[in-house]
């Protein structure tokens, strides 16, 4: 029954990685990843680690890919198009990459001893599988870690606010130049309210139609 | 008593690692590119949590929250990078954001 | 019959009959809905169908069966047609981790009245939830229409933030527990003779404000309202398609439901009353699912007394307000369970 579920879902996992680096348009890719995401999430559980499945679900799958999304649609990212003249060599070394990080991981069954289709690991222990455990190690062993993380994420938060802002000396205008002529003729980013204002007063999407009237 | 051996496990996520690396050399489209990054940090949780069943030892797991927490934070800082860039270049084509060159 | 595969069966059939009794929400709501928004509003409501109008579910059922089905010509097939199937997955899948009764006793086996008796409980239940955006994010992106689009990325922003304030408030209820399983919070609350809306009131208040958004109904239900975006991320399906979307969120209205009652209210547990068996786990099952429709004719006359929030004070009242409730909620129900008076 474990092989079943391990095989189903491998492949799952194998078919929608290999969508999410092909395929040309990104919100399908993204959504491929959420699949990719959700099937490892049922390995993990599968091999005794239950929270960090659902951690997986909950953060990755739930916020992160959601995050991917919104910059995504956002950003109006269109369909990449077909091969361009260096495709060619970039097709070759990304089969060399892929040759040598096989290559590497076969070295390391072959020298620790560890063959494919070894022998299988001992019974799961609630010691594993539990969450008490896994908390009081966080909590004592790995507090620094932990709380470094922490404001890892306070300065992500910081870091990526202060980032994605429109600066100050940037007035929105309807009409802006663009960098060549194969953009969108809507600026997505002009036409969604400013979040720095807090009350809308009008909708941003229609003032310019209205500056044509008037 | 389990019927899948480890080596199983890592060879899957060899194999995700692998197709993740190839997607970020081979994409145009930053997103893209960042998507495979993903894909690359979710094969290494996976060697993660197979080394802890192996040896059951938690610790696997402990490591594998926080890459999880520095992706979320990665993510976020890098996308709002991406924002900033679009907005100066009007693109996020990796081959067109080319400054530095030469 | 071993015993995985007895756990497996049992689990079968207490799905089956979760599933049935979720399935009827829609219908049922759809006529309670429509009866009480007419009682508010001083109107008679439907009243030809049958007695008290009881068969207009019926005749809905039937015309959205019938009506012609309308797919955009420049919309994004696949994800189009998939997305209000994907809608229904988490609504059918999170009510998994709910108890319904004390164990029962079936041939010589306990078996726990819980579909799925995981070790992670309720953050099964938020995890799946979370995975309710996309549906959102898809039938939006899909659909080829400016109006779909800002709908399913204003939805999608008010889901994810609200998620945040409901899994610290849920969190702190699981302090004094010491444990996911909801079977073990509703025994706690029976232990200690006191549901948990009364010590951690503030949890509650933020709890039930954030699920009003995260099920976007009134007032937070700016993503789908009729006068500011034709129908937000819904505007492009008809007919069966509508009515998936609409069945998935009263499904989601009701799994909520469930999760506060068992949480704050109970669950299945009558205070002062010990069930056991099987006229236990009957009569278990009949609370909770009172106590889900007291909560969800809550929902209900919430909708039709308030007005909706705007989008950017919706954004503030769940990063600004109900955030910090949360945090300092958590931070409380900390104390006090050190303290040791939870």
């Amino acid at each position: 029954m474990e092989t079943v579920i391990f095989f189903l879902f491998a492949a799952l996992a194998i078919g929608s990685a290999i969508v999410v680096v092909t395929h040309r348009s990104p919100i399908y890719a993204t959504l491929s990843l959420v699949l990719t995401l959700f099937s490892m999430a049922v390995l993990f559980v599968l091999l005794g680690a239950p929270f960090v499945g659902v951690l997986q679900i909950l953060v990755y799958a739930g916020a992160i890919v959601v995050l991917f999304l919104f910059v995504i649609m956002l950003l109006n990212v269109q369909k990449e198009e077909n091969a361009h003249v260096d495709r060619g060599v970039q097709l070759w070394i990304a089969i060399l990459g892929a040759v040598v990080f096989l290559g590497l991981f076969w070295l390391a069954f072959w020298r620790t001893g560890l063959r494919i289709g070894g022998p299988a690991p001992a019974r799961l222990t609630e010691d594993l599988v539990g969450l008490k455990g896994l908390a009081t190690a966080l909590f004592t062993d790995y507090l620094l870690p932990f709380e470094i993380v922490g404001l890892l994420l306070l300065v992500a938060v910081i870091g990526a606010t202060v980032a994605a802002r429109r600066s100050d000396s940037e007035t929105v205008r309807p009409d802006d130049d663009f960098v060549s002529g194969d953009e969108p003729r809507t600026d997505p980013l002009r036409s969604l309210p400013d979040p720095h204002r807090t009350s809308v007063a009008e909708p941003a999407y229609s003032s310019s139609k209205r500056e044509a009237h008037s | 008593m389990s019927s899948v051996p480890i080596s199983w496990y890592l060879l899957l996520s060899a194999v995700l690692f692998g197709i993740g690396a190839i997607g970020a050399l081979t994409r145009r489209n930053g997103i893209s590119i960042f998507l495979s990054v993903e894909l690359m940090l979710n094969a290494g949780n996976l060697t993660l949590i197979a080394y802890a069943r192996q040896w059951n030892d938690h610790t696997g797991q402990l490591i594998v929250f926080f890459v999880m927490a520095v992706a979320a934070a990665e993510a976020a800082v890098g996308l709002a990078l991406f924002i900033a860039v679009f907005r100066q270049r009007r693109t996020i084509d990796v081959n067109r954001l080319n400054l530095l060159q030469g | 019959m071993s015993a995985g595969t007895a756990d497996f069966v049992a689990s079968l059939v207490k799905y089956g009959l979760m599933f049935a009794v979720f399935i009827n929400v829609a219908p049922i709501m759809n006529w309670v809905e429509r009866r009480a928004c007419a009682y508010i509003q001083d109107r008679p409501g439907p009243n030809r169908l049958g007695p008290l109008g009881l068969f207009q579910p019926l005749a809905d059922a039937l015309k959205f069966m019938f009506k012609e089905d309308v797919t955009p010509a420049l919309a994004d097939k696949p994800l189009y047609l998939m997305a209000p199937a994907l809608a229904l997955l988490p609504a059918f899948t999170t009510f998994v981790v709910i108890p319904f009764g004390p164990d029962i006793v079936v041939n010589g086996r306990t078996v726990p009245l819980v579909v799925a008796n995981v070790a992670t409980g309720v953050l099964l239940f938020l995890a799946i939830s979370s995975l309710g955006v996309y549906s959102l994010v898809m039938a939006g992106y899909a659909s080829n229409n400016k109006f779909s689009l800002l709908g399913a990325v204003r939805a999608s922003a008010q889901l994810i933030s609200y998620e945040l304030a409901l899994t610290l408030a849920v969190l702190a209820v699981l302090i004094p527990v010491g444990s996911f399983h909801l079977s073990d919070i509703v025994a706690y609350q029976q232990a200690h003779h006191l549901w948990n809306f009364i010590p951690q009131f503030i949890g509650f208040m933020v709890f039930l404000i954030a699920s009003f958004a995260e099920t976007n109904r009134l007032p937070f239900d700016l993503p789908e309202a009729e006068s500011e975006l034709v129908a937000g991320f819904h505007t492009e399906y008809g007919a069966m398609r509508f009515a998936l979307f609409f069945q998935a969120e009263y499904t989601n209205m009701a799994a909520l439901s469930a999760l506060g009652v068992t949480l704050y209210f109970g669950g299945w547990t009558l205070p002062f009353v010990h069930l056991s068996g099987w006229l236990g786990a009957a009569v278990g099952l009949a609370t909770l699912l009172a106590k889900v429709g007291i909560c969800m004719a809550f929902f209900v006359w919430i909708r039709w007394t308030f007005p909706r929030f705007r989008y950017d004070q919706l954004m503030r009242l769940g990063w600004k307000i109900l955030l910090p409730l949360a945090i300092l909620n958590l931070i409380v129900v900390a104390a006090m369970t050190l303290a040791g008076w939870l």
